[in-house]
């Protein structure tokens, strides 16, 4: 699960991780709307490599490695699909063309999955949740949505120990046909449950012994303040935004292939 | 008066065919240290949940008699009004951390009461500095060790500033020198800050020396409540599934055979200090 | 023939999660048949891990484990849990049946033995444990001390060589302690070898087993529970507590006495001994 990985939030500071949620979220639409804007794949590549800096400062060299070894299987579909779309139903263009076309398409799907993972990997789900709350959706969501990411760790641990537990009983998973061997995770999924019923019970009363739904006004110990760095993050996103327009528009990119016959 | 005080009470989970805790009658002072044991089953867990509205408010069931907790009738009491005065601390460190950040769980009891924002913040890092935890307040609960676990959860509930804090066995997931240091944090509160705590504990020979009183609990029934050292010497804790320090059956076993030591150690550094004296008396 | 007694043997065995942790780095140690053997040390030091690796469930990552002179990375963990019987922390970990019955054959029926001697060795689970009251009641109507039990039942029902069990007196009352050493000591009298992995020093103490301590992945002391739960350097080095009787033997150091002292017993004889001027 390489690709989860890369999209998972670490506890760590950096600058990015200090940006609010916001800003980073109309970061990420702007670059959803250059990636969609461009099909070349001159500027797609530039806006690809251009988010490297953002990645180094994030701290987030390692998860992006990961996270494009991940993504490598369906990058690959990407481009095969590509190819052979245009290859046969695409008229009249040269080989490399089409080639360079489809390496267009699959650079436009990498950046979509790293400004996914410049997010999510930067921005706490605390955070995330706070950014809800405070346009507006109730509490109650929020909270059930990070107390879920909270326990996902805890689940997938005791999946494995309840796994390991049944193995030692000489439980053989990947044995029979399909009908036993859907039969086989039932061993599994019964304590799986049990369990997590049990934990919910315990969570409710650790909630109701702390208050919960004691003021129809609750505070917040955090609050997000748009800061001026973050204003400034957002207008720098725009102007981005704007030029590309301006040179999707005005300016006219050469392909590979021409530079190359050019050369 | 007394801050906790239960008169006749009996309770019963709902479906039950008999009460899980029956004919109970407490009352516990303002800053005492009471330790509260038994063997498994034996309802001291269910004598808990009745001091914070947990019974019958979350539970439901039936509940006979009356329980004040600081001066409030728990049933006439929403369990989140009851949980400024009592906080309640679980066994599994694991399942009453739920949010992402220590700080940010440490918090939750605060927001929940509507405090405002300046106000929970000095509460938050004076409880994870009283817990010494506050290097931890950006971690995820979920990376950290039980015993830190155990803290913050201890730090939650202290930040809510109770003046009772009810620990249904905090240790029993924690390696020894772990449940020690627990142990002595949750002492800390009681002498330092005046908290009355209510201990729920099996490792007697770990938790006896800190408290002023135990309560012995058998089949729902309070069978013995005292001073420790009174407790260690009454037959019946014999009879129930309540395993006594070593340092007391060395006292017990020493006493046999008619060597008196002059009172019931509560810890190894008691129990070398009495048998020194009665060596060295002996000598001379 | 030549009659190998070594059951369990680790070669300088590393084992990295895939996160990351090291959680083994060169463990070498030998079991012998019949032998009772207490794993110890703090949480993370590896001792779960380890015992893992005697059922098959983790393979090394570097060196090799060998049950019964077979290693592990050739055979499926089914094949190595008819010799090792491996009982989890937490029964709620295990229990799925709808009866107590169901869920101690469950594992026979894995097995592939036969129903006849299915039925019979249920019976003589239920019967060893004391649950043939139970035997048609949900394992989850019982309580947590039943549990337990029941837990245990499901393995020893197959009677494997080699009986692990990790942290077996977690949550227990001293009742219930009492009668688990009791048992143990039985299985283990009876031939079975015996594992446990714990932190329960009293426990060990009253069992008196052949005692490891592990810390940081690997093992610092091996030996007889009164020279290692003795040995103030490796109890302090693994984050342990002397046990209780050991400690008042510190403190009366200063009289002359030895501190390698573990049983509430012989603490008192060796008391009167020094109050009488005889041995006793």
């Amino acid at each position: 699960m390489s690709i989860f990985e890369g999209l998972r939030f670490k506890t760590i500071s950096s600058p990015i991780h200090r940006i609010d949620p916001r800003a980073k979220f109309i970061y990420v639409c702007v670059l959803f709307a250059i990636a969609v804007l461009f099909s070349q794949l001159i500027p797609l590549l530039i806006l690809f490599f251009s988010q490297m800096p953002l990645i180094i400062i994030a701290k987030l060299k390692r998860e992006w490695l990961r996270l494009m070894r991940g993504s490598m299987f369906f990058a690959a579909i990407i481009f095969i699909a590509n190819m052979v779309s245009l290859y046969f139903y695409g008229g009249t263009q040269s080989l490399a063309a089409v080639v360079e076309h489809s390496l267009a398409m699959t650079t436009r799907f990498l950046i979509l999955v790293e400004s996914f993972s410049i997010f999510f990997a930067t921005t706490s789900p605390d955070m995330l949740s706070l950014s809800l709350e405070q346009i507006g959706v109730p509490y109650e969501f929020c909270f059930a949505f990070t107390t879920a990411i909270r326990f996902v760790p805890v689940l997938a641990e005791e999946a494995q120990t309840i796994m390991d537990a049944q193995k030692a009983r000489g439980l053989e998973l990947e044995r029979g046909n399909f009908i036993k061997r859907v039969k086989n995770y039932i061993p599994i999924l019964i304590p799986l449950i049990v369990s997590a019923i049990r934990r919910s019970m315990e969570l409710a009363e650790a909630m109701e012994s702390r208050a919960w739904g004691a003021s129809k006004k609750r505070t917040s110990l955090y609050s997000l303040k748009m800061k001026t760095k973050d204003y400034i993050f957002i207008v720098a996103s725009i102007i981005v935004l704007l030029v590309s327009i301006y040179v999707r528009f005005f300016i006219s990119i050469p392909s590979v292939t021409e530079l190359m016959h050019l050369g | 008066m007394a801050v906790i005080e239960a008169r006749n009470l009996t309770y019963s989970y709902p479906f039950a065919d008999k009460p899980a805790i029956e004919d109970i009658n407490l009352a516990i002072e303002r800053g005492e240290f009471v330790l509260l044991t038994g063997p498994s089953g034996c309802g001291k867990t269910t004598l808990c949940r009745c001091f914070n509205g947990l019974i019958p408010h979350f539970y439901g069931g039936k509940l006979e008699g009356e329980v004040w907790v600081a001066g409030l009738k728990t049933d006439e009491h929403p369990i989140h009004e009851l949980a400024k005065h009592v906080g309640l601390v679980f066994q599994n460190p694991e399942n009453q951390l739920f949010a992402l950040t220590v700080e940010k769980d440490v918090a939750f009891g605060l927001e929940n009461l509507g405090l405002p924002r300046d106000e929970i913040r000095r509460r938050v890092d004076w409880a994870l500095k009283v817990t010494g935890i506050y290097d931890l307040k950006d971690r995820a609960p979920f990376e950290l060790s039980g015993g830190q676990q155990q803290r913050v959860a201890i730090a939650s509930i202290l930040a809510m500033q109770p003046e009772i804090m009810v620990l249904d066995e905090p240790t029993s997931f924690l390696d020894p020198l772990s449940a020690r240091s627990i142990l002595e944090t949750i002492y800390q509160l009681n002498r330092e800050l005046g908290i009355t705590i209510i201990l729920i504990e099996h490792r007697l020979d770990l938790a006896a020396r800190y408290a002023d009183r135990i309560i012995v609990m058998d089949r729902g029934h309070i069978i013995l409540d005292g001073e420790p050292r009174k407790i260690f010497l009454d037959d019946r804790i014999k009879l129930v599934g309540v395993g006594l320090p070593k340092v007391v059956r060395l006292y017990l076993a020493l006493r046999d055979d008619n060597v008196n030591l002059k009172r019931v150690p509560l810890s190894p550094e008691e129990a070398s200090r009495l048998i020194a004296e009665v060596l060295n008396s002996d000598r001379s | 023939m030549r009659r190998c007694s070594t059951l369990i043997e680790a070669e300088n065995v590393y084992f990295i999660y895939p996160n990351g942790v090291e959680a083994l780095k060169g463990v070498s140690l030998r079991i012998n048949d019949g032998e009772f053997v207490a794993i110890m040390g703090q949480n993370g030091a590896g001792k779960t891990t380890l015992v893992k690796h005697f059922v098959g469930l983790l393979k090394p990552t570097k060196g090799r484990v060998l049950v019964d002179g077979v290693d592990t990375r050739t055979v499926s963990v089914a094949q190595l849990a008819r010799k090792v019987g491996f009982v989890f922390q937490n029964p709620d970990h295990q229990l799925f049946s709808e009866t107590v019955e169901d869920e101690i054959a469950f594992a026979l029926r894995n097995f592939g033995f036969d129903e006849k001697t299915v039925r019979e060795r249920v019976d003589w689970a239920l019967n060893l444990l004391d649950l043939t009251q139970y035997r048609k009641t949900s394992p989850f109507m019982l309580s947590g001390g039943e549990r337990k039990r029941v837990a245990l039942a499901s393995v020893l029902a197959w009677d494997p060589k080699i009986l692990i069990l990790d942290e077996p007196t977690i949550g227990q009352d001293a009742y219930q302690k009492e009668r688990l050493r009791h048992f143990i000591i039985q299985m283990n009298q009876q031939g079975k070898t015996v594992i446990i992995v714990t932190h329960d020093i009293e426990f060990v103490a009253e069992c008196e087993p052949r005692v490891i301590l592990m810390v940081n992945g690997r093992i610092i002391a091996d030996g007889d529970a009164r020279e290692v739960l003795t040995d103030t350097v490796a109890i302090k080095e693994a984050s342990l507590v002397l046990p209780e009787i050991t400690q008042v033997f510190m403190g009366l150091n200063d009289l002359g006495f030895s501190w390698k002292v573990l049983g509430v017993y012989e603490a008192k004889c060796l008391i009167l001994e020094r109050l009488r001027g005889v041995r006793i």
